[in-house]
This record gives C-alpha cells, structure tokens and sequence, in this order.
C-alpha cells in the first residue's frame, strides 16, 4: 500500500451568485469529491472546461476556502491550518499554471522570480540564493546567462521552464500542473513531459495533473480520475480508464477524441455525445449526466449513483457498469 | 500542373512583415492546390506561418505585412491582381472563414440571426426579411436546437460551440467554394469538438464546398482531411495525402512530429524531442530552415534551399536526402 499525501474527504465547494442584498442561487462546482494522492504519484485529473478540475485543485492548495469536506495533507487537515503552519504547507507545495505568458511578472529577471521563493520561506539569501537559482535553472535546462533576463526575452517552452524551476525553489514535496502544457506547442509539449517525469524521478515529487488533453493525460498519470460537473464518475490507473473505461461518459470522450490514425476515422464506433454540459447553477436531478446518456435507465433520473469499486482500485459512480 | 478539377492554385506565395525589428519573412515561397471538394489541411507549430497563408488568400494581410511575389489563383483569376472593392464582392461569397475565437468574430451588439444574414443581404440583394428566414434555416442546418429563437438571441447568450457553430452558418450561408477554418476547434472541449468535425465532414458533402483547414492538432488532421501539407517557418516541407503523411512521413520534420506526440504505446515513457526551438523568421537559417535541428543535415543542407520533389504520386518532399 503506497503511502498517502492527500487525502479529500466530501470536499464541496460552492460558489455563491449574488443579488440584490441576498445570494440568489449557487453554482455546484464540487460536489462531495472524495480524492487520494498517494506518494510518488501522479494523479492526472481530466474533465472539460468548467467541470470543477480547477476548483478542486484550488482548494486542495487552499487557495480557497472549502464549502464542506475535509482535506488532509500529510495526515494534517489543511483546511484548519494556522497562519505559520499555512506557511510551511505553501513551501511544501507549489503551482505551475497553464499561461507562462501571464504567470511570471514581466518586470522582474528570472533571478528574483526563481528567488522570491527562496527569500520569502528564508531559505537562501544573497550570494547563496543567487546559486541556488542558478541550480534551480540548470535542472530544468535553462544556463547561467539567462539569469539576469526579463521573461519576455524567453519563449513560451522557455517560460514554462522558469515556472517549474520556481515552484521546485521550495523543494516541495507536491506540485500542482494546472493545464501546464496547453498553452505549448506538440514539440515543445514533449520537452516540457520529459522535464516534469524526469524531476519528478530525481526529487520524489508528487503531481497532481490537470489536463483536458486525454493524451497528454495518459501519457503522464499513473492514476487518473475524470471529472462531470464537480464529480469524479470514474477513476483508475492508465490501463483501467483508458482501455476499458466503464463511466459512459468517459467512453464518450474517449472515442470523441481525434485518433492519430487516419485509417481509424471510418471504421471506428463512435459513441458521440449529444448536448452540451448543462448548467452547474442547477445541475440534473439523479446523476449529473444521465440527461446526455445513451444508457440512462429511469432510476438515473432519480438517484445520485454512489462511487463503486469495479475491482482493482477502479472506482466508478454510474448505476449501469 | 494545372488539373481540371483544381479550385485554388497558391504559386510561389511569399509574404512578408516589415517591421522595426527586421524584415520578418513569414511565408518564404509556397506552393499548392486545392481540388474540388476537398478538405485540403495545413498544419504546423505555432509561428510557421499558416493563419499568414490563410490571410494572404484571402487578402486580409495586415500591415506592417506586404506579400511580396506569387500567385493566388481561385477558378483561374489571380487574387492578387483584385482591387479592394473586387475582394469584397469575392469575400464571405466565393471565400469565407471561420476562426479560432467565435467570441471575437461575432460582434456582441448585433443578433446572431442579422449577423448571419448580413452576407446574403450583402451579396446576394436579399431583403431583410427573407435573408432572416435564411438564417434561420442555416442555423438549423447546423443543428442549433431552437433555431429561429436562437437567431434573436445575442452572441453571448450562446455557449462557445453554438457560436462556433453560427460562425460556420455565416460563412456558409452564401454557398461558398472554399472554406478557410482557422483552428476552428482548438477553443472547444472534446465532445464539442467532435460535433463540430462531424458538422463540418457532413455539410461539406452536402455542399460541396472545399476546405482549407488549418490546425496545429496533427490527430484533427487525421480526422478531417483528404490531402495535407506540413508548415515548417514559412515552407511547405511535405505535401501528400493524409495516409502517406501519417504512414509513411519522409521528411525529418513530419517524422520527428509525430513521434513528439504523447501516444498510448510509449505511456509514461521518455517522448522523441526535436533539438532546438522553432528559428525567429526575421533572421531564418540558410538553405534548408530546419537544418539546425535536423540529425540527418549534410553540408549542402546549410547552402541550398531544397525543391520539392515528388517521390510518389502527389507526395512532394522538399529535402535534400530525396534529391
């Protein structure tokens, strides 16, 4: 049994709509995520835009505040957590996000970007810092004579690379990559993949993946959890969700999802999913995608399934598998 | 190579921009066609000029950009050759596009329904009215449910694939020829992407218009297209049909591309990396463009500019290993 770093327990979060003088509904972002990381892994969490990834990722780091739920982080509650041992969490932890051009601030030089981390957990100073980004930036493949540049300088693959050789400022022991290729090109996207696998081998990180790219996803993930309107419906290692996936809609956004094969496009089975993602203000009544499912049965309509293990660890929540 | 059935020619189509910086030469002399009914694909990274190809026919290239040499030959009349005014007779009529971001192509203080009459009102001397009831019908065409309802709505009133979607009803609602699509998809999440694939196979049977379709998404390439030619910083590298490019790549760019895309079989594995990064155009490499990362260069790599050659029927190469 691998050891456990967080654990989330009925995290729920809900964001108030307000109006005149009251809150006139709320949008279900999460709802009732039971979530485990476990040491030494990656944790890829897919779902389209809008269905919670971010949301929950964000109050894992406790960048806000939870509904509901408890998270744990090392057997410790975060969401409880004090000012000075938030401060210690913030060093262990630490976010890559999708935009490098919009992530890194255009008026420093990558020396204080990378060091800012560094002064504020007083890890290094002065010269001893100047070293320490210097190191930072040579394990994510950057030189020397980058240090005293500003980001513009830098392009997108570049950037991206300082903002990993940041969040590694505070040796953590999670990392959290919020879409963290997407903005990249399939080339420089390969560079940036190797990096992170390659850190995450040399330093014994943790990753929590977010990605609406299914192939990036099952590239990079040991266990991956897919993500309906603020619920996890399915979850298993790489082989389990993407070779026999049960969740109806995981199949649907697995075969919707463009195959590298031009052969494949006339004689494969397409389970198209109709309809949009309704709206997470007033979500379906029963389980959240029954009214996009093709084997929705009438209990569906009535009752949220429960997540259930099919074997193995591979968790799904839908009435029909 | 003129064929009877060819409804575009591109002729040796040079493009650049001319800035404080330096003479940025986007498009450094491309060539191709598009045949009847086709949906002709371009793809490449980011910044190797395909939206500059796209800009380029249909006349749209911005300042400080200037093209500097080629052909644009639709039905035989040069593009290039047309005023102004010609162009926009020609425009949203015998040539529309859609773009990447529906949210800033549709204009917020108008509804959908009169945006996407305006062509027909435009082009056609349709009367208000009756363009409206056409754009209606095209809306339904395009599978908005509710569609006349949908027409009085304002673009923000409509989720991103339904604007996407309106945006492909306007530029088709005056039975265009060629169809440019401007990464139409890559806004969209995966469910709604494979509904605007379908959308857009289906209606160019039924219309048979052609389409130009421009993508950095190889597996969307593989989806959609009939034939493909591969962008590398202002050249066409490879141009064949889509089983060729994905079954048999020859040039070292097309090869190293594919291998760079995360698949099912090298899961968790170490992925193939082109060296280098994609060269700034203002100062681009001599000879072959891709030579400083390229592991099979030779020394006349660096000197001469490859031609194209044709290895197969229609599968043109331009590297100096086939010459």
């Amino acid at each position: 049994m691998p050891e456990l770093l967080i654990e989330c327990r009925k995290v729920t979060k809900y964001f108030p709509i307000k109006g005149f003088l009251k809150d006139v509904g709320r949008v279900h972002a999460v709802e009732q995520v039971d979530l485990i990381i476990s040491k030494y892994q990656t944790y890829g969490l897919v779902g389209e835009s809008g269905c919670g990834k971010t949301t929950l990722a964000r109050t894992i780091m406790r960048l806000i505040p939870t509904t509901e739920g408890e998270i744990y982080f090392e057997g410790r509650n975060i969401v409880t957590l004090s000012k000075d041992d938030l401060r210690r969490f913030r060093r262990v932890t630490s976010i890559v996000f999708q935009d490098p051009y919009t992530s890194l601030d255009p008026r420093m030089i990558i020396a204080d970007v990378v060091g800012e981390p560094l002064s504020i957990h007083g890890i290094s100073y002065g010269e001893e810092r100047e070293n320490m980004v210097l190191r930072l930036l040579e394990m994510v493949g950057l030189k020397a004579e980058h240090m005293y540049r500003y980001p513009h300088e830098f392009s997108g693959g570049q950037r991206q690379r300082i903002a990993i050789a940041r969040a590694l400022a505070g040796n953590p022991k999670f990392v959290l990559l919020d879409e963290a290729t997407s903005a990249l090109d399939v080339s420089v996207q390969a560079k940036i993949l190797n990096l992170l696998n390659h850190l995450k081998r040399e330093l014994a990180l943790t990753y929590l993946f977010i990605s609406h790219n299914l192939s990036v996803i099952r590239h990079i993930s040991d266990v991956i959890g897919v993500m309906y309107m603020g619920q996890i419906v399915e979850q298993g290692s790489r082989e389990q969700v993407f070779d026999s996936p049960l969740h109806p809609y995981t199949q649907g956004i697995l075969s919707a999802s463009p195959k590298l094969d031009p052969d494949e496009r006339f004689h494969s089975e397409k389970t198209v999913l109709t309809g949009e993602v309704p709206s997470a203000i007033n979500p379906p009544e029963g389980c959240r995608f029954h009214p996009r499912c093709y084997k929705a049965i009438q209990l569906c309509s009535q009752k949220q399934p429960e997540l259930r293990d099919m074997g193995d660890g591979h968790i799904v929540s839908c009435h029909c598998s | 190579m003129e064929r009877e059935n060819t409804l575009l020619v591109v002729e040796s189509l040079q493009t650049q921009f001319f800035t404080y910086g330096g003479v940025v030469k986007a498009l450094d002399g491309i060539s191709f066609e598009i045949l009847n009914g086709e949906i002709f694909g371009l793809v490449g990274e980011s910044g190797c000029g395909k939206s500059v190809t796209a800009a380029s026919i249909i006349g749209l290239v911005q300042k400080p950009g200037k093209i500097i040499s080629g052909k644009v030959l639709l039905e035989g009349e040069d593009l290039l050759q047309k005023s102004d005014r010609e162009m926009n007779r020609i425009r949203g009529s015998r040539i529309s596009i859609i773009s990447q971001d529906p949210t800033s192509a549709l204009n917020p203080l108008f509804k959908i329904g009169y945006q996407v009459s305006e062509p027909m009102i435009y082009h056609q001397g349709m009367k208000k009215k009756q363009a409206w009831k056409g754009a209606a019908k095209m809306l339904h065409q395009m599978g908005i449910p509710d569609s006349s309802g949908k027409a009085r709505n304002y673009p923000h009133e409509l989720s991103g694939g339904m604007r996407q979607r309106a945006l492909i009803a306007m530029a088709l609602s005056c039975s265009p020829s060629l169809l440019i699509a401007d990464e139409p998809t890559t806004n969209l999440d995966v469910t709604i992407e494979r509904q605007i694939l379908n959308l857009v196979r289906e209606l160019q049977q039924n219309f048979g218009t052609s389409v130009l379709w421009i993508t950095h998404d190889m597996a969307v390439i593989a989806e959609m297209c009939d034939r493909v030619a591969v962008m590398y910083a202002g050249n066409i590298v490879e141009l064949a049909d889509v089983r060729s490019i994905f079954k048999n790549p020859k040039h070292p760019y097309t090869v190293r591309l594919l291998k760079a895309i995360p698949l099912s079989e090298v899961s968790g594995k170490e992925l193939d990396e082109i060296p280098g990064a994609v060269p700034r155009l203002i100062n681009p490499p001599s000879g072959c463009r891709f030579h400083p990362r390229c592991q099979e260069a030779m020394t006349v790599c660096k000197e001469d500019k490859p031609e194209g050659v044709d290895l197969a029927s229609g599968h043109m190469v331009a590297c100096h290993l086939y010459s």
